[in-house]
C-alpha cells in the first residue's frame, strides 16, 4: 500500500466512502460553474438560429442530457462488467448508482427532443429510429432499476443486473449512429470534430452545458453510492463508527 | 448581450412555451434529484442508527437479520 496507486485499496468501501464525500462539493462547485458559465452563452449571447430561430436554444439542454443518458449507460455497464468478472464489490455498487441519473437522462433527453420536435416537425413524437431506440434506452435503464430491486440478495441482484446491463450496450451505438444508418427526421450530429456546422459561440455554449451535466452526474452518482455503500456494508464495524460520528 | 428587453427573452421568437417548457423541467429534475438524496441519506442514517441499537438489545435479533 506504500508504493504507487493502489486500486485494490482505492476500490474497498471503506477507503472510497470518505472520498467520495471529500470530492462531492468540488463536482458540484465545477457544475455550478460550467452550468452559469453555458447558460449563459448558451441563452444570453448567442444569437438566433438562421432556420430554426430561438427554438434551436433547446439544444444547449437537450444534446448534453442525450450525450450523457449514453454515456452514463456506458459507464454504467462497464462498472457493472467489472463487477462481473472480477467480484469487485464497489463496482457494483457503482453500476446501481449510476442508473436512476442516466434514467434521468434519457426521460430529459426525450422531453426536451419533444418540446423541439413540435415547433420544428409539427409533431411531439414520431417513431423513427433515432427516438425510438433512445426511448428503448429510458426501459433498459427502468428495466435495470426494477430487476435489481426486485432480488433481495444483493450479489444476485448485480449479477442479474450486470448481465441485463450488457445486453444492452448494443443499444448505444444504435442511437449514436441512427441518423447515419436510416433516414429518420432527426437531423445530424452537429458536432464535428472536422468541420462542425455550428457557430462557435453556439458550440461553445453546448460543451460548457455539457460538461456541467458531466460534473453534476459524478456529483449525484458519488452521493448516491455513499449511500448504498451505508446500506450495504452496516453489518461492518466501520460502517457502526462512521453512524456513531454522523450528525 | 443578444436580447433587447426582458420580454424578447422570455418569448424566444414564437417558441417560448418549447424553449421554457424544456428549460423548467430538466432544472426541475436536477434540484429536485440531489434534494431527494440528502433527504434519503438522512432517513438512512437514522433508520440504520435504529437498527444499531436495536441489534444492541437483542443480539440474536442481528444474527437472524444478517442471515
Amino acid at each position: 500500500m506504500s508504493k504507487g496507486f493502489n486500486w485494490y485499496h482505492f476500490s474497498s468501501p471503506q477507503t472510497f466512502y470518505p472520498l467520495a464525500g471529500k470530492m462531492i462539493p468540488w463536482f458540484w462547485a465545477l457544475a455550478a460553474l460550467f452550468g452559469i458559465a453555458g447558460l449563459i452563452v448558451g441563452f444570453l449571447i448567442a444569437p438566433t438560429d438562421a432556420q430554426q430561430g430561438e427554438g434551436y436554444r433547446i439544444i444547449f439542454l437537450h444534446v448534453p442530457a442525450s450525450w450523457m443518458s449514453m454515456f452514463i449507460y456506458l459507464v454504467m455497464a462497464f462498472w457493472a462488467a467489472l463487477g462481473l468478472a472480477f467480484n469487485f464489490r464497489l463496482s457494483a455498487m457503482m453500476a446501481q448508482a449510476l442508473a436512476p441519473t442516466g434514467a434521468l437522462f434519457a426521460f430529459l433527453s426525450l422531453w426536451t427532443g419533444a418540446l423541439w420536435g413540435k415547433p420544428m416537425w409539427g409533431a411531439w413524437w414520431v417513431w423513427d429510429a433515432r427516438l425510438t431506440s433512445e426511448l428503448i434506452l429510458l426501459f433498459l435503464y427502468v428495466g435495470f432499476i426494477a430487476l435489481q430491486a426486485s432480488i433481495d440478495d444483493p450479489r444476485r441482484a448485480d449479477k442479474a443486473g450486470a448481465i441485463l446491463a450488457l445486453v444492452g450496450v448494443v443499444n448505444v451505438p444504435i442511437i449514436y449512429f441512427s441518423v447515419k444508418w436510416w433516414n429518420t427526421l432527426h437531423q445530424g450530429s452537429t458536432v464535428n470534430i472536422a468541420k462542425s456546422s455550428m457557430a462557435k459561440v453556439m458550440l461553445v455554449g453546448m460543451l460548457l452545458c455539457a460538461l456541467a451535466c458531466w460534473m453534476y452526474a459524478i456529483a449525484v452518482a458519488l452521493m448516491r453510492v455513499r449511500k448504498i455503500v451505508l446500506e450495504r456494508e452496516r453489518h461492518t464495524e466501520w460502517v457502526k463508527a462512521e453512524l456513531a460520528q454522523e450528525k | 448581450m443578444y436580447w433587447n428587453s426582458l420580454s424578447d427573452f422570455l418569448a424566444m421568437g414564437t417558441h417560448g412555451l418549447y424553449v421554457w417548457g424544456s428549460f423548467i423541467v430538466m432544472a426541475l429534475v436536477m434540484i429536485l434529484e440531489p434534494v431527494l438524496l440528502v433527504r434519503g441519506r438522512k432517513q438512512l442514517i437514522d433508520r440504520l442508527r435504529r437498527q444499531l441499537r436495536a441489534e444492541k438489545l437483542d443480539p440474536a435479533a442481528s444474527r437472524e437479520e444478517s442471515h
